[in-house]
This record gives C-alpha cells, sequence and structure tokens, in this order.
C-alpha cells in the first residue's frame, strides 16, 4: 500500500509533468506529503524518492534543509510563534512565554496528548500585524494574551470532536 | 486576512484593487484587469522593455535593480527555453507586503508574469510562495486555474496565436531561498544553496535556461505601467526611482500597516504623520529602513532621510524590501542586534564558511555579551568578524548579517559599553523590550 492517498500521489504525478526534470517538484511534494501524513515517515521519503528518482539520502538531504519539514510528529495542531525584530517589540517573547505556560511545553516539544506542539519561528510575514503566530497554516496576529488563551482553547476543543 | 490600512498620501496603484474582491477573475476584469496583457500582445518586445525602462522601476525586493534593464540581459536567440520565475519567498524580517498583493490581487501577478514572458521571449513562469503562505498559494492556484478557463494562460492565449504557461510553486521554509540562485535551487527540487555568478541568470538561469527572477511586487506593477505609461510611473517618485512602492510600517508605531507612498517620501512623515508616531509618549530611537538587512538608522539620520534607492545609495547604504521598523528609546540595542543574529545564524544554509562561522559565532558573543559576560575587546571583535564577512560569501546573506550588526556598533557603542563589568541590561529587568500587548 503506498503511504500516501492515491488523491495526492496522482495530483503529484500530474505537477511533475510540468517541469523538466523529474525531481523539481520534490520540495512541495515533501510539504503536501506531510500535510497528509503529520510527518515525513520513512515509507513517504521511500516513496517519494522512488517517485523522483533519487536516493533516499537525497531527498533526507532536502528535508534537513527546510525548516517546514519535520520526520519526527508533531502536535495536531503546531503553535508557531514569530519572535523575530517586528514581533518581539511587540510582545512575541512574551508571548512565546504565555504559550510555554500555557501549553505546559517548550519550544519544538509536542504535548502528551498529542494536540499541541510548540515552536519558535523566524518572521513569517505579519510584521505590521505583530506580534503574530501561526498555528498550521493560520494567522493569527494582533495578539493579546486574551487572544491567545481564545485561541488555544478553540483549537483545544477542535481537537475532542 | 491581514488588516489594510490608509493614509491620505497614499498614490495608489499595486494596491488599488487591494479590498476589491479582484481575486475574483470576473471583477478583476471590471478593474481593468488582463488589460495590460492585451496590450502587450500588440508590442514589440523591445517595446515593452522600453516602456518599462522609461518607468524606472526597480527591483522591489530589496536589491533595487532596474527591471527594464534587467529584462534587457536575457539573450534574445536560446537554445534553452527561457523562464520568468517570480519570487514570492518573502522572509525578509520587516517585510509583509508581497502577502497583501498576493492575497488581493493574484491576477496582477500573473499578467505581469506574461508581459515579462511576452518582453524576452519567454512561454513559462512560475510563481514561488514561501511554504507558510499556504492560503496565498491556493489563491494562487484558484487564481491560474481561473486564467487557464478564460483562455488567458495556456494556448494561443486571448487568441494570439501566442502560447503561455504560468505554473505555482511553493516552498517548504527558508529565507536563504528568498536570494536568486537559491531560489532556482529550490525550484529545481534541491537545497537552496546558492550558485556562484557569473553566469547570471539571465543568461544561464531555471535547468540551465535564460530565466528572469522578480520578485512579486516588481511584476505586480509591470502591468499598471503599461497601461499608464512608463513615463507616468516615473514621475511619480524621484529621478531613476520611478513609481510607488508598499512600505510595510512595523515595530513601535502607532498605525503599523502597509502603504503605498511615492519613492522619496520622507522618512519623518511616514513615521509621524503616516504611522502615527512612536506609541506610549516616548521617543524614536532608531530605524530599520528597508528589512533587517539594511544599515540602521538614528533617529537624527531618519528625520533627513527620503525613502528612495538613491538617497540611501549615496551614503553607501540601501533601502532595502520596504519593511521599516521603528525602535523606541527603551529598546536595548544589543538585544535588538542579538536577535538579528539569531536570524542569520538560523537561516545560514552553511554553504560558505564566513557566514556560516561568522553569524554562529556572533550569536554567541551576543550572548554572552547581553547576558552581561561581555569584555571591551568584545566590542571590536564583533565589528571586526562582520566586516570579513563582508563580500565573502556566493549570495548576499552573510552581508545581510554584517550590515546591521556594523551600523549597530558603530552608532551605539555606548549600549555596549553600558553591559560591561556584570552590569545588567540597562533596558531591563524582565527583559521587556516593549511594553506593548499587556499578556498575563
Amino acid at each position: 500500500m503506498a503511504p500516501i492517498s492515491d488523491k495526492l500521489d496522482s495530483f503529484f504525478t500530474e505537477k511533475m509533468k510540468e517541469y523538466p526534470t523529474k525531481r523539481s517538484f520534490l520540495v512541495p511534494m515533501l510539504l503536501y506529503t506531510q500535510d497528509e501524513l503529520g510527518y515525513l515517515t520513512e515509507e513517504a521519503i521511500a516513496h517519494l524518492a522512488k517517485k523522483t528518482e533519487l536516493t533516499e539520502l537525497e531527498v533526507r538531504n532536502v528535508i534537513s534543509y527546510y525548516s517546514l519539514l519535520h520526520t519526527k510528529p508533531l502536535g495536531k495542531y503546531h503553535v508557531q510563534v514569530c519572535t523575530n525584530i517586528s514581533c518581539m517589540l511587540r510582545g512575541g517573547e512574551e508571548l512565546l512565554d504565555h504559550c510555554k505556560q500555557r501549553l505546559g511545553i517548550g519550544h519544538k516539544q509536542v504535548t502528551k496528548d498529542g494536540v499541541f506542539s510548540l515552536e519558535e519561528v523566524e518572521c513569517i510575514g505579519a510584521c505590521s500585524w505583530a506580534p503574530a503566530m501561526q498555528v498550521n497554516y493560520d494567522f493569527h496576529e494582533n495578539l493579546t494574551a486574551e487572544m491567545t488563551d481564545k485561541v488555544l482553547e478553540q483549537y483545544k476543543s477542535k481537537a475532542r470532536q | 486576512m491581514a488588516d489594510l490600512v490608509s493614509h491620505p498620501d497614499e498614490v495608489r496603484i499595486v494596491s488599488s484593487r487591494f479590498g476589491k474582491g479582484a481575486t475574483d477573475l470576473d471583477r478583476y476584469l471590471e478593474l481593468d484587469g488582463y488589460k495590460a496583457v492585451k496590450k502587450a500582445l500588440q508590442m514589440k518586445s523591445d517595446d515593452i522593455i522600453n516602456e518599462v525602462k522609461a518607468s524606472n522601476l526597480r527591483g522591489r525586493g530589496g536589491a533595487g535593480f532596474p527591471t527594464g534593464m534587467k529584462w534587457g540581459f536575457v539573450p534574445k536567440e536560446s537554445a534553452k527555453p527561457k523562464y520568468i520565475l517570480v519570487n514570492g519567498d518573502e522572509s525578509e524580517p520587516g517585510t509583509c507586503k508581497d502577502r497583501l498583493i498576493l492575497e488581493h490581487d493574484p491576477h496582477a501577478v500573473i499578467e505581469g508574469v506574461v508581459i515579462a514572458g511576452l518582453a524576452v521571449g519567454a512561454k513559462v513562469g512560475f510563481v514561488y510562495i514561501r511554504g507558510e503562505y499556504r492560503y496565498l498559494v491556493d489563491i494562487m492556484r484558484k487564481a491560474i486555474a481561473d486564467a487557464y478557463a478564460k483562455g488567458f494562460l495556456g494556448k494561443n492565449i486571448f487568441g494570439s496565436g501566442q502560447d503561455f504557461d504560468v505554473r505555482w510553486h511553493t516552498g517548504a521554509g527558508a529565507y536563504e531561498v528568498g536570494e536568486e540562485s537559491a531560489l532556482m535551487e529550490s525550484l529545481e527540487g534541491k537545497r537552496g544553496i546558492p550558485r556562484i555568478r557569473p553566469p547570471f541568470p539571465a543568461v544561464v538561469g531555471l535547468w540551465g535556461g535564460p530565466t528572469v527572477i522578480n520578485n512579486v511586487e516588481t511584476l505586480a506593477a509591470v502591468p499598471h505601467i503599461l497601461l499608464m505609461g512608463g513615463q507616468k510611473f516615473a514621475d511619480l517618485g524621484p529621478p531613476k526611482n520611478g513609481g510607488t512602492r508598499l512600505f510595510c510600517l512595523s515595530g513601535h508605531i502607532n498605525k503599523p500597516g502597509v502603504y503605498e507612498l511615492p519613492l522619496g517620501y520622507p522618512l519623518k512623515k511616514m513615521i509621524y504623520e503616516v504611522g502615527g508616531g512612536i506609541p506610549n509618549g516616548r521617543k524614536l530611537k532608531a530605524v530599520v529602513p528597508g528589512g533587517s538587512s539594511t544599515f540602521v538608522l538614528t533617529a537624527e539620520e531618519a528625520d533627513q532621510m527620503n525613502m528612495d534607492f538613491d538617497s540611501f545609495g549615496k551614503r553607501g547604504e540601501f533601502l532595502g524590501s520596504g519593511g521599516v521598523v521603528m525602535l523606541d528609546d527603551q529598546t536595548c540595542m544589543v538585544k535588538f542586534v542579538l536577535r538579528i543574529m539569531k536570524f542569520y545564524q538560523h537561516e545560514s544554509c552553511g554553504w560558505c564558511i564566513p557566514c556560516r562561522e561568522g553569524t554562529d559565532w556572533l550569536k554567541k558573543t551576543l550572548t554572552r555579551f547581553h547576558n552581561g559576560g561581555g569584555l571591551k575587546k568584545d566590542i571590536d571583535n564583533i565589528k571586526y568578524l562582520s566586516q570579513n564577512m563582508l563580500g565573502r560569501t556566493f549570495c548576499p546573506l552573510g552581508d545581510a548579517a554584517a550590515i546591521p550588526t556594523m551600523s549597530i556598533v558603530d552608532k551605539w557603542r555606548s549600549e555596549f559599553e553600558a553591559h560591561l563589568d556584570g552590569r545588567p541590561c540597562p533596558f531591563e529587568p524582565a527583559g521587556k523590550v516593549s511594553e506593548l500587548p499587556v499578556l498575563a
């Protein structure tokens, strides 16, 4: 059985035709695979290596370069708090500390129930709406402590459903 | 998603369709959409390039290279296919403008790609959007699909007999990939390691073919230039600095946001009138004029500066990416430069030793320094290390780390000295750089 869904696999096959080399679409393929599986599993890496006619080592080499790609499970909701300059000046570091306290985990850790993981990240392009964080791909901006608690609470109840 | 702002001094060209529902293709057509491509299809390729040259449009990613000249470097004849590559890997700290363009006006970017293609003889364009901007990748995917459905892309576009394809692509987290040669590596499915130049991408680029690489904002301006005329666009800014620019105001400022202002706009006015001044009754200490890679200005310098490429260029400095970050008088500059260095150390791809080792050394030294373990000789050492990274790397990431560091050491040396002899940071306790949003 393929480690990724047929739908995703055939989407990749179609997209790969748009490029002159087989490996060109690799970076998006890794990201979309991760979105489906939660992280890049051994099987998924082997599958994508075969598909792009690369060695698994070559694929791992690419994975290790990109900060969004992970080879270990993250939480269902990956909380990414920006502390780069524009966010730092408006309380980004305090926001990160707040999330650490509320979630009871540190940078690059996962909660015991697997619902949340936390990461301090570099600039996410929300500078004029700082401080900001992304939960998975969703932006949450102009945050205060109260708003952050609400946001985290919403994800928590979503996870319970 | 991100809030929009406005100010009477704005001249809305690139942002003219923001908030008007232009992601919908029918709505876009009502707002003069795809008229510029139709016009370009009637023009000779050299005339398109000349119109862009007349506009004095310069690269909006940060380097400020004249766009028309860049297009002119592409050889007319090429055995390998030519490509247009849109750089939407926006990740320069302080910069959040391409996000708004992609969110509100994706078809303008597509138009810009097609026009660039017609100008240089390319048949394919790629729109590369950073991985974090997934919602924008989805908006762009839909925009491209809609344009194909109408026959605006693909075979025989607008019945012209010409073919043009636009493809979407996404990254997966890497500042470095915003550098043009690393961007090409990433699009080819590799680690984003920069390539040595020459040859320049205009001659040898994607898969060895001549490639034009332009920032999102640059290409989004192109359709407007064709419709309004290059000269008219040029006249909006000072000589050699055509048009307007999206300035992203952030940090210690009352009205943060993205404002479209003419190039050459006085920075003082930008801060105190457009941005509403510094919050909490504090005074301005420093301004990062165009993303974290630029020379940092003191408040006195900021009072004198006009926001165009040449006003900075004649000082040996850079206007940068449009990310204008204000720092108030309670900001610790040592802590600030430490945070900048932490970023470059994290993002250095490790290919060039001066950048890989330099950023790491500097981060370690600045961390120790800020924690009260600084020695007097460290201050000169920080500057010496930075200077030795300059110009010694394949791509400008090493320079980008060195430039703000050197300027901060030069201009705020007394703040470094105030941290010596185990004295606590004068701007702490609690390490609070700002008291803005109060967190429980």
